[in-house]
């Protein structure tokens, strides 16, 4: 492996494992959904630090090419990780469609106690209850 | 004491239905005197809400779509928060008569979710073809979970008591087909008492009903998921109703 390579695996990573740290420095990422990309990142740099262990545990899982080790993993990560998120999504659509139940229910309480307040008050001007 | 339908609310669910939506709300006045009417403004973009008020319904605003499912479950919750007893839901667009809301209301004290069925005989509300077998093999499905001859499963036309108000107030799925398909496994799972009554239907406003067979092989399809996502869900258990005083 030309020396070329080694340094290209190793920048790989760490540009991996700093855009994932910089996201969660700024609240981009919040951990839990970090976490899986750190565990990445941290695997990817140790085996472009020591490229010999992959070929060892390719040996030790009996994968006869460990490239192949490398493309597994990683669908493996990236389909836990959409699962993840397609299940994220769909407790934040639900908790949406709550938030809009009450807010629309809310909304119509508010405009019968204007009615009310209006009707208690009928000298005042409709500019005096905060209507533009 | 108050009549049943005086303890009754009809709720519409409604998106961009301005041109009917006030002509339907003044018919179930007329028609259903006493009981509540609630138009779910389902996040439109023209008049909905305020063709409704002025027709004298009392409107819900979803600040966002949220489709049938959706507006109905909000509609499930405005009726437990003011103590209404019965939930009906008519569509906006004048696609069911009014009229049959009594009939509907009328079979609660026996059952607890009374669906309004195009098909059984009354009216002149047709559908052929791919689309027609569709909705023969749902329906014949349904049945046998709901232990009751449906034949018309899909109908958004139905009568919920209050052990379906409560039920549904908590669990009405927003999935396309799941209010109508999903909402009824629900219930029957939760060991709800289903039953149809023949209503008539009017021919829908606007539109005609598809008879495409790759849009009723795909309709059949999200059936089959529809269903198929109900079966494999927990079963809900509802409380037994309070002691009518």
């Amino acid at each position: 492996m030309s020396t070329a390579i080694y340094i290209l695996g190793i920048v790989a990573a760490l540009i991996v494992l700093g855009v994932v740290i910089e996201s969660l420095r700024r609240h981009h990422l919040r951990e839990r959904h970090a976490i899986w990309w750190l565990g990445a990142g941290v695997i990817a740099l140790v085996i472009g630090i020591f490229p010999q262990l992959l070929g060892w545990v390719a040996g030790l899982l009996g994968v006869t090419v460990p490239l192949n080790l490398v493309f597994f993993l990683s669908i493996a990560v990236l389909f836990l990780v959409s699962i993840q998120h397609s299940g994220e999504l769909t407790e934040l659509e639900s908790e949406t469609r709550t938030l809009a139940e009450s807010v629309a229910l809310q909304d119509l309480r508010i405009r019968e106690l204007e009615k009310a307040l209006a009707e208690m008050q009928p000298d005042a001007r409709p500019d005096e209850r905060g209507e533009r | 004491m108050p009549t049943a339908l005086e303890r009754t609310l009809v709720v519409m669910p409604a998106f961009n239905e301005e041109e009917s939506v006030a002509a339907v709300v003044r018919e179930v006045f007329a028609k259903a005197p006493g009981a509540g009417c609630l138009v779910v403004d389902d996040g439109s973009l023209d008049s909905t809400a305020r063709e409704a008020e002025s027709a004298g319904a009392t409107v819900l605003r979803l600040p966002i779509n949220l489709g049938v499912g959706g507006a109905m479950r909000a509609g499930f919750k405005y009726a437990m928060l003011h103590g209404y007893r019965n939930v009906v839901q008519v569509d906006s667009d004048g696609q069911h008569d009014p009229a049959g809301i009594a009939e509907l209301v009328a079979q609660l004290d026996d059952y607890d979710l009374v669906l309004g069925a195009r098909f059984a005989g009354v009216g002149d509300y047709a559908v052929h073809g791919p689309r027609q077998w569709a909705m023969r093999v749902l329906s014949s499905s349904l049945s046998r979970i709901a232990k009751t001859k449906l034949t018309d499963t899909t109908s958004g036309f139905r009568a919920s008591g209050p052990r379906a108000v409560a039920l549904f107030a908590r669990h009405y799925p927003s999935e396309y087909l799941g209010d109508t398909v999903e909402s009824l496994v629900i219930a029957s799972r939760a060991r709800l008492r289903v039953a149809q009554v023949a209503v008539a239907m009017r021919p829908r406003a606007g539109g005609v009903p598809s008879h495409n067979p790759y849009k009723a092989a795909v309709y059949l399809g999200r059936a089959g998921m529809a269903l198929f996502v109900a079966l494999i869900r927990p079963r809900v258990v509802v409380a037994e109703p309070p002691v009518l005083v």
